[in-house]
Formats: structure tokens, C-alpha cells, sequence
């Protein structure tokens, strides 16, 4: 039995009920009564489980409450617990004492649900601004999301810093660079930080909405404009938590072509933070030349799949782009190229000594608050953590592909670059693989719609990390609930404390090495 | 130091010339456009972006202008770290309830004559994000827009052909 469902069921017992009609089967389902949401919690984190998210749904469709949910990961496994809330008293119990990452998941859901999360330290707003009217909650189905909202007075309130030569930096939303918009605010003392507060939400398109708005195929364009720069990784996870619910089997070369155009994805995103945090420390030359192989990716992306980005070639039960045999020719010598090419510049960036001293003990992220954050993806590899998809939830055909992850203990800058050098041989490996490999066949099913009240997970690994994709279909079949975890959420967090006392010049070269997305988080 | 300027003298000049239609229009435009680029901008035009709540997808295309195959500075079109340096804002949308009041403000803080490009499929009409309590559509819902680059995302050919374009529209008329 899985580590997770025995921790459950020893503590629970007859408390814990669990629950089909979820899928896939292989992610454990439970309800427990509201009392105990957080001592599932806590048995759970005695088990070593990390809490992946956390999110609110409003059941009023099917004439039930609203419900909260948290989905714990340990090693392959995930697991699910729910709790139903009554209507008449919309109050869960606060998970934020066990698991940091609640911090945050739960402002949210306060915020947008209008759930109150009973002795949260923190009851400030997240995402929802102090100029929103205060019982605005968009995910509750009694909310009209087609009219404008309208402004109140209302103030944030910042955490304060004082003393003799504390000063604050506030900066954003709007940026110096083409970046997105976001607020740090530094207290700083001289050079050295003591203290940053992100707040972000500025780019809340109220996608979680518009998804309940939309059919299940318009469904996975929106998915793919979640976070712009991680596209396939996106529409890719929302296909597959929509396939698992449907029991749709994908043709075999979609599933491959689909690795395909995520590895791509994650060479094209890694090859331009690489030049942009060199350039960051003012060694621009890297830049240009990593952005020139970049645009080489991106152009063969345009010729071979009809976009540059690879956006909305996948689709619920396969993909739209196929591949010949002299599009394979072509990518395994652009392949070969970029390879010499990009090992050419390793051993400029390895051998810069200036660069090493910028990037080297700069925004340390130690294995220890890493794992208490809760970060996923390169961030958390490059701070000891082994965390990724394609190895420990193997989505096909990551089950037939051998995939190495680096994992470093560093957990600083040069860490995060590290990382990415070596994920970027190891993704050229794998496209090799994919294209000696890449199966016969048709690369596109049809899609069932699915039954009424069934729910569908998926995860997957995209460039920043994992991705997780809950899917609710309501009464009458149609997206009821459509939750989005991208990696940026956990990862955030990450960003506050790996800036703590290093010097307010070093944060950019800091935010450009985790490189989150605002519009993945803020949705 | 010998292997960076190594590669730097391997790698030589990859910047494209213009494609093809693009050189057809600059033509077009021709000696006048940049006798009056000269004369009133100095001969270069400065670029603020302001992302109003795009998906990121819009801004790596922008990056990508800047990347030594397009290299736009050839053009004279540079991107400025301050609103108040700029002649043209380049929005990326659509605008969020939250961006809001800092898209008028960084427009207020932009001197006159200034112009406002919309940059894609969301900048001009919402996109898939539509109107809702949280997007208030294209960018000319707030501030007023006089060109716009549709595309999801925009390519940096559409990009430096709309900031062309831009360029015709600046020597002649429309300039607030």
C-alpha cells in the first residue's frame, strides 16, 4: 500500500473515506471530515509528503457546500484530501502551521473563494487588491465575472522594518526591463537586504474564471496562454488531466511528439536565462550568443510545427504538428550544432572567474528552507532537492525514457545556472532518443466529454518545474472547477528568502536566476 | 579571454538584412520618413514597454527584437528603462483591473508627442481573456491607443514591420 494512504488510514481510520470517480487511479483520493483536514496534514508531514497545492471549490451545482482540497506529493506518490464546508459557515482549518506553502495557497483561496482560513497568521488579501470590493469572490459561482469590478478605498499594509539607517526600496510594478509586472519592496540597511516582500497579482487575468466560461477544447488554448513562456508544458497538463477523466488513450506518437515539443521548450527557455543572468552580471556577451541559438530553436519551431512558441499544437487527445522524416534529418542536425556550439560557451561561462564571483554564494537557497518552501522544479534541484516529474510521476514517454536530472546543493545562482547546463545536454539526449525512437501512427483521438462530478489530476514537468492541473466537471458535464498550480506559485517563496543579506545590486541576477512566472501565478 | 573573443570572431555578424517586404515598405517610406526621424526624434525612436497583464508570450518576442539577428537598434529603435525618455509605449495586454491605474500612470509620466502601440492578440481586443471583473480588454479600454501589432504572440518580423510602420505614422500625423 502506498506510504501516504497507510499514514492516512492509521490516523483516520474509519474518518478517512476514500473515493473514486477521481482520476487517474494511481492519485489516491480521500474525504475526511473538517475537523481532521489538519491532522490529515499532519500525519501526512510526518510521512515526509510536501504539500503540492491547495485550492477551494464552490459545489453549489450539485447541491452540495464548498469543499477545500490539498494534494500532498511524496516520492511517485500523490495524494488527495478533501474536506466539504458548509455553505452556511464557509471556514476551514489553516494548514500554514505544518506547511508554508499554505501561506500563501490560503490567502488566496480566502481571497478568491471567500473560505476564511481559521488562525491563518497573515489575513492580509493575496492577489485580491484593497481597491476590490470586499465580498468580491470571484470563484463563487454567485459571482457575476462579465461585469467590471468596482474600486473601494482600502490600504495594503506592509511589513514594517525600523531603526537607525533602515531604509525601503519600493519597486514596481511596472519595470525597468521587458519584464512582468510585480512589486519587491526591500528594507534595506547600506547595501545589504534585510528584508523583501513581493506582492504580486497585478497580471490577474482571472483565468481559474474564464476556464468555468469556456468548453473543454477552448479550454486548452486558454491553458496554453496561462504562462506564455511555458506553453506546452501547460496545455500538455490540462490535455492530460481532461484525458485521464474521459479515459481517452492518446496515440502513442502523440504522446512522443508531445516530449518532443517539451524538451524544446525547456532547451529555448534554459538557453535564454543562461545568457540573461550573465548579462545580468554584466557579462553581455553571453547573451547574444545564447539568444542567437535560441532563435535558431525558435525559427526551426515555426518551420517544422507552425509557431515558434509550439502554442496549441497540443490538444485534448493528441497533438496537431507532425513530424517527417526529413523535418527528423533537420532537427538532429540543428541538434549536433547547437550542441557543439552551446559546449563552446560552457567552457567560456566555467572558466570566467568575474562571473563565478558574481554568481557564486549570491542568493543561497539552503536544502533545509528549500524543502520547507516547498520549491519545485530547477529551483528546488538546485537546492538538493530531487524533484521532477519525468522521473518520479513518469507520464508517457517518460516511462521509456531514461531521464537524469542534476541535483546540486548549492542553492545558489551558480547552482540555478548549473542546473540548467546540465538539463539542456541531458534534453538534446532526449530529443535524440525521442526521434530514433518516435513510433508509427495516428497523432490524434477523439475526446469523450466527461461524466458529470468526476475530477482529473495530471502533472507534468515543464521547464520551470511542476505543473498540476485539476480538472471538475459539473452537473452537466462542463468545467465546473479548473485549478492551476504552475511551479511559480511555490517557487516565489523561494525568491524572499535566497535575497536575505546579500546586496540590493545582486537581486536582479537573483530574480533572473529562479525566473518565475507573474502571469503563471497571478492567473 | 582568448576563447571569448574566439567565439566572438567565429560567430560574426549574424544580423539579417530586412526581409524581403519589409525592404519594399522602408523603401516606400523612403528618404522622407528618415529625414524626418532625424529632424524630430534625433534620429532614433524610444521604446517603453509596459506589460499590462500579458501572458509573457508578447515580451520574449520583444526580447527577441533585441537579439543580434534582428537587432533593431540598427533602425534606431531602442528600449528605455524610464517612461520619461520615450516616445512610444509598446503595451502588451489585456489590461488587468490590476494594472490598471499603473498603465495611466506610467502613460501620464510618458512626455507628449507620444505614441501608444498595442501589442497583440490580447492588447488589441482581450483574446481569449475577453472582458471579465479581472480584464478590461485591449489596451485602448485605458489609454489611447494609435497602432496596434496583432499576432499571438506577434513575431519579431510583425514587430519591427508595425514599429516601421510606427516610424511613417510619427513623421506625419496622429501625434499626441
Amino acid at each position: 500500500m502506498s506510504v501516504l494512504k497507510a499514514a492516512i488510514v492509521s490516523a483516520l481510520k474509519e474518518d478517512a473515506r476514500f473515493r473514486a470517480r477521481h482520476y487517474p487511479e494511481s492519485v489516491i483520493f480521500c474525504v475526511v471530515p473538517r475537523a481532521k483536514f489538519v491532522e490529515a496534514g499532519r500525519v501526512l508531514k510526518k510521512a515526509y509528503a510536501l504539500l503540492a497545492a491547495e485550492w477551494a471549490t464552490d459545489e453549489t451545482p450539485y447541491v452540495r457546500g464548498y469543499a477545500i482540497y490539498a494534494c500532498y506529493r511524496y516520492g511517485s506518490e500523490y495524494l488527495i484530501v478533501k474536506s466539504d464546508i458548509p455553505l452556511d459557515d464557509p471556514v476551514f482549518p489553516s494548514l500554514t502551521k505544518h506547511f508554508v506553502p499554505a501561506y500563501r495557497f490560503e490567502r488566496q483561496i480566502e481571497s478568491l473563494m471567500g473560505l476564511t482560513a481559521d488562525k491563518h497568521p497573515d489575513a492580509r488579501p493575496w492577489i485580491k487588491f484593497e481597491d476590490w470590493p470586499a465580498d468580491a469572490w470571484p470563484l463563487r459561482k454567485t459571482f457575476d465575472a462579465s461585469k467590471p469590478l468596482p474600486r473601494v478605498q482600502g490600504e495594503y499594509k506592509w511589513a514594517r522594518a525600523e531603526g537607525e539607517g533602515i531604509y525601503e526600496i519600493p519597486v514596481g510594478p511596472v519595470h525597468a526591463g521587458i519584464i512582468e509586472p510585480g512589486h519587491f519592496r526591500f528594507q534595506a540597511v547600506g547595501e545589504t537586504i534585510i528584508n523583501l516582500e513581493e506582492r504580486l497579482g497585478y497580471v490577474h487575468k482571472g483565468i481559474e474564471k474564464r476556464f468555468e466560461a469556456l468548453s473543454w477544447d477552448e479550454g486548452a488554448r486558454l491553458a496554453g496562454r496561462v504562462s506564455g513562456d511555458a506553453t506546452v508544458a501547460h496545455s500538455l497538463t490540462y490535455c492530460m488531466a481532461l484525458e485521464s477523466m474521459t479515459a481517452c488513450s492518446v496515440p502513442d506518437r502523440a504522446n512522443w511528439l508531445r516530449a518532443l515539443f517539451l524538451e524544446r521548450e525547456r532547451i529555448a527557455n534554459h538557453l535564454g536565462d543562461i545568457g540573461a543572468i550573465c548579462n545580468d552580471v554584466a557579462f553581455a556577451f553571453m547573451l547574444y550568443q545564447t539568444m542567437r541559438l535560441k532563435e535558431m530553436l525558435l525559427r526551426t519551431n515555426l518551420r517544422l510545427f507552425g509557431h515558434r512558441f509550439i502554442m496549441d499544437r497540443v490538444l485534448p487527445g493528441g497533438v496537431t504538428a507532425d513530424i517527417d522524416s526529413q523535418g527528423i534529418t533537420d532537427i538532429l542536425g540543428e541538434l549536433n550544432y547547437l550542441s557543439q556550439e552551446f559546449e563552446k560557451l560552457v567552457v567560456i561561462i566555467d572558466e570566467n572567474s568575474s562571473l563565478e564571483d558574481r554568481t557564486r554564494a549570491t542568493g543561497i537557497l539552503d536544502p533545509e528552507t528549500a524543502r520547507d518552501l516547498g520549491v519545485v522544479g530547477l529551483v528546488a534541484r538546485a537546492s538538493g532537492l530531487n524533484l521532477d516529474c519525468r522521473i518520479q510521476n513518469p507520464f508517457p514517454p517518460y516511462d521509456r525514457i531514461v531521464v537524469n536530472v542534476p541535483v546540486l546543493i548549492a542553492g545558489d545562482v551558480h547552482a540555478r545556472v548549473w542546473v540548467r547546463v546540465e538539463e539542456i545536454r541531458e534534453s538534446i539526449r532526449i530529443i535524440s532518443e525521442i526521434l530514433t525512437t518516435l513510433p508509427e501512427g495516428d497523432i490524434t483521438t477523439a475526446v469523450n466529454a466527461p461524466w458529470h462530478d468526476t475530477s482529473g489530476f495530471a502533472a507534468v514537468e515543464g521547464w520551470r518545474g511542476e505543473i498540476i492541473y485539476w480538472l471538475q466537471a459539473g452537473p452537466q458535464g462542463e468545467i465546473n472547477r479548473c485549478m492551476v498550480r504552475d511551479p511559480s506559485t511555490l517557487s516565489w517563496l523561494g525568491l524572499e528568502r535566497a535575497v536575505l543579506g546579500n546586496i540590493v545590486p545582486d537581486f536582479p541576477v537573483c530574480n533572473k536566476s529562479f525566473n518565475q512566472s507573474y502571469s503563471g501565478h497571478d492567473l | 579571454m582568448i576563447r571569448i573573443l574566439h567565439q566572438i570572431f567565429r560567430t560574426g555578424i549574424v544580423t539579417e538584412p530586412l526581409p524581403q517586404e519589409i525592404s519594399a515598405e522602408v523603401a516606400a517610406i523612403g528618404a522622407e520618413l528618415k529625414a524626418e526621424i532625424w529632424k524630430r526624434f534625433n534620429r532614433s525612436l524610444t521604446i517603453r514597454q509596459v506589460d499590462a497583464g500579458s501572458c509573457n508570450g508578447c515580451e520574449l518576442e520583444i526580447h527577441a527584437m533585441n537579439n543580434a539577428i534582428y537587432n533593431c537598434e540598427k533602425f534606431g529603435i531602442h528600449f528605455t528603462a524610464s517612461p520619461r525618455f520615450a516616445d512610444v509605449l509598446l503595451v502588451t495586454g489585456p489590461v488587468t483591473h490590476n494594472m490598471e491605474i499603473a498603465l495611466k500612470r506610467t502613460y501620464n509620466s510618458t512626455p507628449s508627442p507620444k505614441l501608444v502601440v498595442a501589442v497583440g492578440d490580447c492588447g488589441c481586443n482581450g483574446g481569449i481573456f475577453g472582458e471579465t471583473y479581472a480584464s478590461l480588454g485591449g489596451i485602448d479600454k485605458v489609454i489611447p491607443v494609435d497602432f496596434v501589432i496583432p499576432g499571438c504572440p506577434p513575431t519579431p518580423t510583425d514587430l519591427l514591420r508595425g514599429l516601421l510602420q510606427v516610424m511613417d505614422k510619427m513623421g506625419g500625423k496622429g501625434r499626441r
